[in-house]
């Protein structure tokens, strides 16, 4: 079994409004999924039939392999963007009642709640009360809370929210080893530098529609635009300038050097190579600078959402 | 441990170690009884100050004898001194009140002319005993008049005592009817208070969740059906808590309170009646009768009843509580829930006023059967009633539409309550909740 998910074909109504429409998605076994989408888009919606806290109009959903059933709650860790536990309650307690009600003895959860609150160096709030702590405190129960029954499939909606970089860091670094250690992770979030940094694959959703999934990587390819960020040492620059301009589609340059290069931004036509460019301008000067412009996540996001719109 | 267990214990320790349950639990009981020892107290007080009342008879019926110091009255024949300057006396200060009576041959016409002088209004009581001690010398000096002996009138007077009994054989009495209504307005006043504490109980414990943001959290572990459910019965099983040991201690403390300060607490509740209907009440429950009542209260259908209290009282807590919980969770902050509070309230006031208005006077009358069918005031009317013998069919009619709504309106509350705790911002209209009764799943 290649995916631990597989979302076929859900539609999810409320009243009159459509909040899912025909939504589609695979999630690899071991992967990092990012959920994409602007505000209002459906993840949450998405989000919660899979944690079966609401159930599809229509569509079937697999979780490894079987049909999603009230048991799989035991094998799926979530943590909501609105974080909240029992104010009045103490942390050990309040963390012992939720690790049982996913499933776990009670001395399985103890042994495993100390494990974690070692690791995470916060042994002495076992006996404080939540309203005690720090929103950042808190915001690490949180986590541990969600992730000690050891789950195959690990929701995240926007982990970093509320922590300082240092423990944001932290929480990265505990979310790679899960996934390292075989959990499947989906990831949503609007931070798209982390998407950056943690998702091998995406999916963006907009208007209740699915508007593109796959690899990063492959999207990033597919989103390429044969442009290329050119530097350029050569004592006559503006006569360059007009070749280039003749031969290729020239845009101003988004990016700086340290000398006074030409710098400039060059598109390729459909028949032309990096090479073609490439030996253009080493007959014409020096090359300081040659990098093709690869669409950062964020310029995916808003270009695949304008489009769309 | 099953899920649904899991939460009824921790509603249950939510509950309970809540520093206000524990002073509720504790210190209510204390000062219930600690009030009602200080009333009466002060009452006892207020009545020791002797009253010195002064009296000009012109008319020459009354002797010393009709007046005749009590412990709270004392009486001084001012006849000699005349009027004004009894009055005066009185005004100045030294005597509590002058009672003037003139001289007058008619007696009908001298009734109405005696006259009370006071510096400050005089209290009821001290007005009703003189009241009636002049009816009482008039009358007896009336009958006199018709030439009729007064000993052989109180000789004459006879007491009835109708002994009632239904087909089925039982006895029953005015006074075992009066112990009917006390036990079934008891039990379905409890019932009322009951739902009222324990129910918003768990409104209020729906709307921390949802305000605390925990409540995602544990739905993706648990049906939202369980977790109301579990709500429901933790609060319950707390309030049975609170109730039992306020029992207790209620006990306990009249005891030492009886025991140690010698207040009677049966005094001290009947203490506002007159002293002669209690010295009536406490003839009539010495001896035989007491005997009597004691065999009548074991002839009651105990068992019966003690079963029907706890179907009710079960089905009215469990029927109204899931309606609170679905106010709970439609709503984002406490003030919000008023609008909807209004309708769940409003049963339960009713079949309260109903039960007591109605059940009293005639138990088996149509206005009284009525409210004994329809679910939502059900349990407390039927409750008032059941100690006066229910038929098994009007039984099972009241207790089906019970079940049966009770199914209903869980299952309606639920929808509701499943949609609602994740419905945040926009305060819910009615309109709002009946759409969300419609979302599938």
């Amino acid at each position: 079994m290649k995916n631990l998910l597989e979302i076929n074909n859900v539609i999810k109504n409320y009243g009159d409004f459509r909040a899912l429409n025909d939504v589609s998605i695979h999630i690899p076994k071991g992967s990092v999924y990012g959920l994409l989408g602007p505000n209002g888009a459906g993840k949450t919606s998405l989000i919660r039939i899979i944690n079966q806290i609401t159930m599809a109009d229509s569509g079937s959903i697999f979780l490894d392999g079987a049909p999603l059933a009230p048991k799989h709650t035991a094998d799926i860790g979530y943590l909501p963007e609105e974080r909240g536990l029992y104010k009045s309650m103490k942390v050990g307690e309040q963390a012992l009642y939720l690790a049982q009600l996913k499933g776990l003895s009670k001395s399985e959860a103890k042994k495993r709640l100390k494990y974690w609150f070692e690791k995470f160096d916060i042994s002495a709030w076992w006996g404080k009360k939540i309203e005690e702590l720090s929103k950042g405190m808190a915001q690490k129960v949180q986590f541990i809370v969600t992730v000690m029954h050891n789950p195959k499939l690990l929701i995240f909606d926007e982990p970093f929210s509320g922590f300082d970089p240092i423990n944001a860091q932290l929480i990265a670094k505990e979310i790679l080893q899960l996934r390292d250690e075989g959990a499947t992770i989906i990831f949503s979030t609007h931070r798209m530098e982390s998407v950056e940094e943690m998702c091998d694959d995406i999916a963006l959703i907009n208007k209740s529609n699915k508007i593109l999934d796959g690899k990063l990587s492959d999207i990033k390819r597919e989103f390429r635009t044969n442009t290329f960020q050119v530097g350029l040492n050569t004592t006559n620059q503006k006569e360059v300038e007009e070749q280039l301009k003749a031969n290729f589609k020239v845009f101003p340059a988004d990016f700086k050097l340290l000398g006074k290069e030409l710098t400039m931004n060059v598109k390729l036509g459909e028949k032309d190579s990096a090479n073609d460019l490439l030996s253009f301008l080493t007959n014409r000067g020096e090359v300081q600078h040659f990098v093709e412009l690869i669409p950062s996540a964020n310029d995916i996001f808003i270009q695949a959402v304008n489009k769309n719109n | 441990m099953s899920k649904l267990n899991l939460i009824i214990q921790r509603e249950f320790i939510a509950k309970v170690r809540n520093k206000s349950f524990i002073v509720m639990t504790f210190l209510s009981p204390l000062i219930l009884v600690g009030m009602g020892a200080l009333v009466f107290f002060l009452m006892k007080k207020n009545d020791e100050k002797v009253k010195e009342i002064v009296y000009v008879d012109h008319s020459g019926l009354f002797s010393k004898e009709d007046f005749r110091n009590t412990e709270t009255l004392h009486y001084q024949d001012f006849t000699v001194l005349g009027v004004e300057e009894t009055k005066k006396k009185v005004e100045a200060g030294n005597h509590y009140g002058a009672l003037i009576i003139p001289k007058q041959d008619s007696l009908e016409i001298l009734a109405k002319l005696i006259e009370f002088y006071s510096k400050d209004s005089p209290g009821m009581s001290v007005m009703n005993t003189l009241e009636n001690k002049i009816e009482q010398k008039l009358r007896n000096n009336k009958l006199n008049n018709f030439g009729i002996d007064i000993d052989k009138i109180n000789a004459s007077r006879i007491q009835s005592d109708i002994k009632m009994y239904n087909f089925s054989g039982e006895e029953s009495s005015k006074l075992i009817n009066g112990l009917k209504i006390g036990v079934g307005a008891i039990a379905g006043y409890m019932l009322m208070m009951f739902v009222m504490i324990y129910g918003t109980s768990v409104m209020r414990s729906v709307i921390e969740e949802k305000t605390s943001r925990i409540i995602e959290v544990i739905v993706s572990s648990v049906k939202p059906f369980q977790l109301m459910l579990g709500k429901i019965i933790g609060n319950a099983s707390a309030g049975l808590l609170q109730f039992f040991i306020w029992g207790i201690l209620l006990f306990i403390i009249s005891t030492v309170a009886t025991s140690v300060f010698g207040v009677d607490m049966v005094e001290m509740q009947t203490s506002k009646l007159p002293a002669e209907q209690l010295q009536a009440a406490k003839q009539a429950a010495g001896g035989d009768k007491m005997q009597l009542i004691i065999q009548e209260i074991l002839r009651l259908p105990i068992l019966k009843m003690f079963l029907l209290f706890i179907f009710y009282f079960l089905g009215g807590y469990m029927l109204y509580s899931s309606l609170f919980a679905a106010v709970g969770a439609a709503v984002d902050n406490e003030t919000d829930t008023q609008q909807f509070m209004l309708p769940i309230m409003l049963p339960l006031i009713l079949g309260v006023y109903v039960g007591f208005a109605t059940v009293i006077n005639d138990p088996h009358g149509p206005i009284s059967v009525a409210f004994s069918y329809i679910p939502l005031t059900s349990p407390i009317v039927m409750l008032m009633r059941v100690p006066f013998g229910v038929s098994w069919y009007e039984l099972a009619i009241s207790m089906a539409l019970l079940l049966i709504t009770f199914i209903f309106m869980v299952w309606l509350a639920a929808k509701i309550y499943r949609v609602g705790i994740l419905m945040y911002g926009k305060k819910p209209t009615y309109k709002d909740l009946y759409k969300w009764l419609k979302y599938k799943g």
